[in-house]
C-alpha cells in the first residue's frame, strides 16, 4: 500500500494508516525428502508466512522403482514378489488383487479355503497397517509412547502372519490358483503337513481378542487425550464431495462420510459370508480419520474370528498347467486395501508375462488432496493432516 | 577469590549432578512407561547410561556448517547453560548451606532463567537453517507468554512470605507449618509447574524442538560436545526449576518433625527428594501427553494461567490484610 502526502486525500489517511499491515515476503521451506515426518521420501516444498502455510507442492518420484516396467519382462509368479513391495507395511495385500487378476483371465476357480486363507491374511495385513497408522500418528502430533504399545500389539499379528506365510512384510504367499502351501512344507516334507501350521486357530482367536483390546486402549490413551483432541478435532476438514472428485479412497473417504468399502460390492474375497460393519466419520477432520482406522481394526478382527469359526475343508490349490499362460485379455481388478482402493489393470497377449501392467494405488490418489488441505493451515497442522492420510512412499510412486 | 572459585565450582558440579540424575530418571521413566527393557537392564540396570552416552556425545565430530554465523553459533550452548547453572546460585539447601543468600533472590532467578531464551533465540537465528530459525522464534514467544504467569504465579508466594529472599521464604514456611502449596498457594503452584514447563521446552511445550515439524527445532544444526551441551542444560534446567518450585511452594529444605539443629544434614536430602518428585511428575507428563500447536499454546497463557494468577495474586492479597 502506498501512501503520498495528497492533500485531496489528507482526510482519508489516517484511516489508510491504520489499514496497512506488516507484510513480509514468504519463505521457502523445504520439507524433504528428509525429514522426520515424511513417511520416507515425500518431498513438500512450501510457502511458509512464518507459521502459516500458503502454498504446498508435493514432489513426488524419490522412490520410483519402476515396477510397472518391470512386470512386463517377469511372468506371472514371479510378480507376485514385485507387488509385495509397493505398499510394503501391508504386503500380503498388494498380491490378492493382481492374483486375482490372473485368475480371472485364466477363468480358474479357486478353492474356497484358499480363498479364506488369503482373506483371514488380507484382514491381519490391514490390522498391522493400521496399527503401524495409530504408533506413527501419534507420535507426529507429539507423543511419543503409543508408538511402542503399537508395535508390540503388531508384532503378534505379524507373527501370525509368518507362521503361515514363512514372511512379516513380504509374505509372497499367493499362487495362482490358490496358496502355497503353508510354511515348513518344503520339497522333502510330503503333504501331511501342507495346509496351515498347527495351533494358528487357537493363536489367531487370542491375538484377535487382544487386537479389539489394543483398539480399546488406543481409544482410552490415544483418542481419549484432551492435548489429541485438540490437534485434531476441526483440523484439515475434508468434504465429501472434494474427496470424491480428487479419487480418494479407502479410510479417508470413509472418515468424510462416505460408505464407500469395495469389500462390500466387489468378489474378489468372500466378505459376503461375513458380517461387519463399515465405520463412518462425520466431520471428515484427522480425529475422525483416525477414529475410522481404529474402529476399523476391530471390524477386521471380528471377521477374521469369524472366518476361523466358518473355516471349509478342502484343498488349497485348484487345478492349474505347470507352464502358466494367461490368455489374450485385459482386466482391472480392484481391492480395498488399508490405504484405500488399489487396482491392477492387466493386459495379457498370452505370454508369458503380462504385456502391460498398470497399478492403481490409493496413496497416490489420496496425497493427491494434500496442497488443497494445507492451504491456510498451520504448519503444526501440516504435519498432523499429512500424518492423517497414512500414505507409503511405496505406494506413492512404486 | 578461593572462596569464589569454589562456590562456583559447587555451583557447576552440583547443577551437573542434578542433570545427570534427572537424564536417568527420564530415561529409565520412558522405557518403563514405554515398555522397552533396554534401559532398565543395561548397564548396571541403566545407571551408567550417561556415561555412555555423553562419551559418544564427547568423541563425535563437531560440526561446524560454512554459512553459520561462527562465534554466535559456538558461543550460543554456553550461554544457554550459564545462565542455568547460575540460576542455582540463589538455591538454598538449608539455612546456611546457599550460594548467595540475596534479598531479591526470587527476582534474581525469575531474571536469569528467562537469558537462557536468549541463547537458544541466538542459536536459531546463527545456524542459518530455516528450521533452526522458526524453533528459536517459536522460543521467543513462549518466553514472553510464559514468563509472565511464571511470576505473576510467584508474587503471590512473595506477598503471602513478605520476603523475596528464598532462604527467608522458607523460614516463613517452618514458622507456618505447612508449605505454601497448602497454605493457599494451590493454584499458584500449578500455575508455575505449567509455566516452568513450557519455559524449560518439555512436553507438552516442546515446539521449538518439536521433532516431527521442526527436526530439531534450534539444536538441528549442532553435533558433538554442543549439542551435548544443549541436551544437559535441558535437564539442567528442569532439576533447577523443579528445586526452586520445591522451595518456593513445598517448604524446600524442611520437613515437619525433623530436628532442625541437623537441617544441614537433612537439608540437601529433602530438598532433592522433593526436586526428584516433581521431576518424575515431568517425566510422566512427557512420555504420556502430545504436543500442543503454537497457537494453543499462546491462548492457554494469555487467556487461562495469566488471569488465574492475577486473580490468584489478589485473593492472596486480600487473605493477607483481611485476616
Amino acid at each position: 500500500m502506498v501512501n503520498t502526502l495528497d492533500p485531496q486525500n489528507m482526510n482519508n489517511f489516517s484511516e489508510a494508516s491504520v489499514s496497512i499491515e506488516i507484510e513480509t515476503e514468504d519463505m521457502t521451506l523445504n520439507i524433504g525428502p528428509q525429514h522426520p515426518s515424511t513417511h520416507g521420501v515425500l518431498r513438500l516444498v512450501a510457502k511458509v508466512d512464518g507459521e502459516k502455510v500458503h502454498d504446498v507442492k508435493p514432489v513426488l518420484g524419490y522412490m520410483h522403482r519402476g515396477y510397472e516396467k518391470l512386470a512386463e519382462v517377469r511372468s506371472y509368479p514371479q510378480i507376485t514378489t514385485l507387488v509385495n513391495r509397493i505398499d510394503w507395511v501391508a504386503g500380503f495385500s498388494n498380491e490378492i488383487p493382481f492374483i486375482a487378476g490372473a485368475e480371472r483371465l485364466m477363468e480358474i476357480e479357486v478353492p474356497e479355503r484358499a480363498k479364506h486363507i488369503r482373506l483371514i491374511l488380507n484382514e491381519m495385513a490391514r490390522i498391522s497397517s493400521h496399527f503401524v497408522f495409530n504408533g506413527a500418528y501419534a507420535l507426529e502430533v507429539g507423543a511419543l509412547t503409543p508408538i511402542f504399545y503399537a508395535m508390540e500389539d503388531r508384532e503378534r499379528v505379524l507373527d501370525l502372519i509368518e507362521s503361515v506365510t514363512g514372511g512379516r512384510f513380504h509374505p509372497n504367499f499367493n499362487r495362482i490358483g490358490g496358496v502355497k502351501p503353508a510354511a515348513g512344507a518344503g520339497p522333502t516334507s510330503k503333504k501331511n503337513i501342507q495346509d496351515l501350521p498347527a495351533g494358528f486357530y487357537r493363536d489367531t482367536k487370542v491375538a484377535m481378542e487382544k487386537v479389539i483390546k489394543a483398539a480399546d486402549q488406543f481409544q482410552n490413551l490415544i483418542g481419549g487425550n484432551e492435548v489429541f483432541k485438540k490437534r485434531t478435532k476441526n483440523v484439515g476438514i475434508l468434504t465429501p464431495e472434494i474427496a470424491e472428485a480428487y479419487g480418494v479412497s479407502g479410510p479417508i473417504l470413509r472418515a468424510s462420510g462416505v460408505k464407500s468399502d469395495l469389500r462390500t460390492h466387489t468378489d474378489y474375497l468372500p466378505y459376503d459370508q461375513f458380517d461387519f460393519e463399515i465405520p463412518v466419520g462425520e466431520n471428515g477432520d484427522c480425529y475422525d480419520r483416525w477414529d475410522v482406522r481404529v474402529k476399523e481394526m476391530v471390524e477386521s478382527a471380528k471377521i477374521v474370528l469369524q472366518a476361523i469359526d466358518s473355516m471349509p475343508s478342502g484343498p488349497l490349490q485348484a487345478k492349474v498347467p505347470k507352464v502358466i499362460k494367461v490368455p489374450k485379455g485385459r482386466t482391472y481388478v480392484r481391492a480395498e486395501n488399508p490405504k484405500g482402493e488399489m487396482g491392477y489393470y492387466i493386459i495379457s497377449d498370452g505370454g508369458l508375462g503380462p504385456y502391460r501392467l498398470k497399478v492403481r494405488t490409493a496413496s497416490f490418489s489420496n496425497i493427491s488432496i494434500l496442497p488443497i488441505m494445507l492451504e491456510g493451515a498451520l504448519l503444526p497442522d501440516l504435519i498432523a493432516i499429512m500424518g492423517s492420510l497414512d500414505f507409503v512412499l511405496g505406494d506413492v510412486d512404486r | 577469590m578461593t572462596d569464589v572459585l569454589i562456590k562456583v565450582g559447587f555451583l557447576a558440579l552440583a547443577a551437573l549432578n542434578g542433570a545427570i540424575i534427572f537424564t536417568i530418571m527420564d530415561v529409565k521413566g520412558a522405557s518403563w512407561m514405554q515398555r522397552r527393557p533396554g534401559p532398565l537392564h543395561v548397564g548396571l540396570r541403566g545407571f551408567i547410561f550417561p556415561v555412555a552416552e555423553i562419551l559418544k556425545f564427547v568423541q563425535k565430530e563437531d560440526i561446524i556448517p560454512t554459512e553459520v554465523d561462527r562465534p554466535v553459533f559456538k558461543w550460543a550452548p554456553a550461554y544457554v547453560m550459564v545462565s542455568c547453572v547460575a540460576l542455582f546460585a540463589v538455591v538454598p539447601m538449608s539455612p546456611t548451606l546457599v550460594v548467595a543468600d540475596i534479598e531479591l533472590g526470587v527476582f534474581f532467578a525469575l531474571a536469569i532463567s528467562s537469558l537462557g531464551t536468549i541463547g537458544v533465540l541466538t542459536a536459531g537465528w546463527s545456524s542459518a537453517n530455516k528450521y533452526s530459525l522458526m524453533g528459536g522464534l517459536r522460543a521467543a514467544g513462549q518466553l514472553i507468554a510464559y514468563e509472565l504467569p511464571l511470576i505473576l504465579a510467584v508474587v503471590g508466594v512473595v506477598i503471602q512470605a513478605e520476603t523475596m529472599s528464598l532462604v527467608g521464604i522458607v523460614e516463613k514456611q517452618i514458622e507456618w507449618g505447612v508449605p505454601f502449596v497448602f497454605g493457599g498457594q494451590l493454584i499458584g503452584f500449578l500455575i508455575f509447574m505449567v509455566a516452568a514447563t513450557a519455559e524449560m521446552m518439555r512436553v507438552p511445550f516442546d515446539m521449538p524442538i518439536g521433532e516431527s515439524e521442526l527436526t530439531m527445532g534450534f539444536m538441528t544444526e549442532y553435533s558433538g560436545i554442543r549439542f551435548l551441551i544443549f541436551y544437559i542444560s535441558e535437564y539442567m534446567n528442569m532439576f533447577i526449576l523443579c528445586a526452586i518450585a520445591s522451595t518456593l511452594f513445598l517448604g524446600g529444605y524442611h520437613v515437619p518433625l525433623l530436628p532442625t539443629e541437623w537441617v544441614n544434614f537433612y537439608g540437601p536430602v529433602v530438598l532433592l527428594t522433593k526436586t526428584a518428585i516433581l521431576g518424575f511428575i515431568l517425566v510422566a507428563i512427557r512420555w504420556s501427553q502430545p504436543r500442543f500447536r503454537e497457537d494453543q499454546l499462546q491462548n492457554l497463557a494469555w487467556k487461562i494461567l495469566i488471569p488465574a494468577s492475577l486473580v490468584n495474586i489478589l485473593v492472596t492479597a486480600i487473605m493477607k490484610v483481611g485476616f
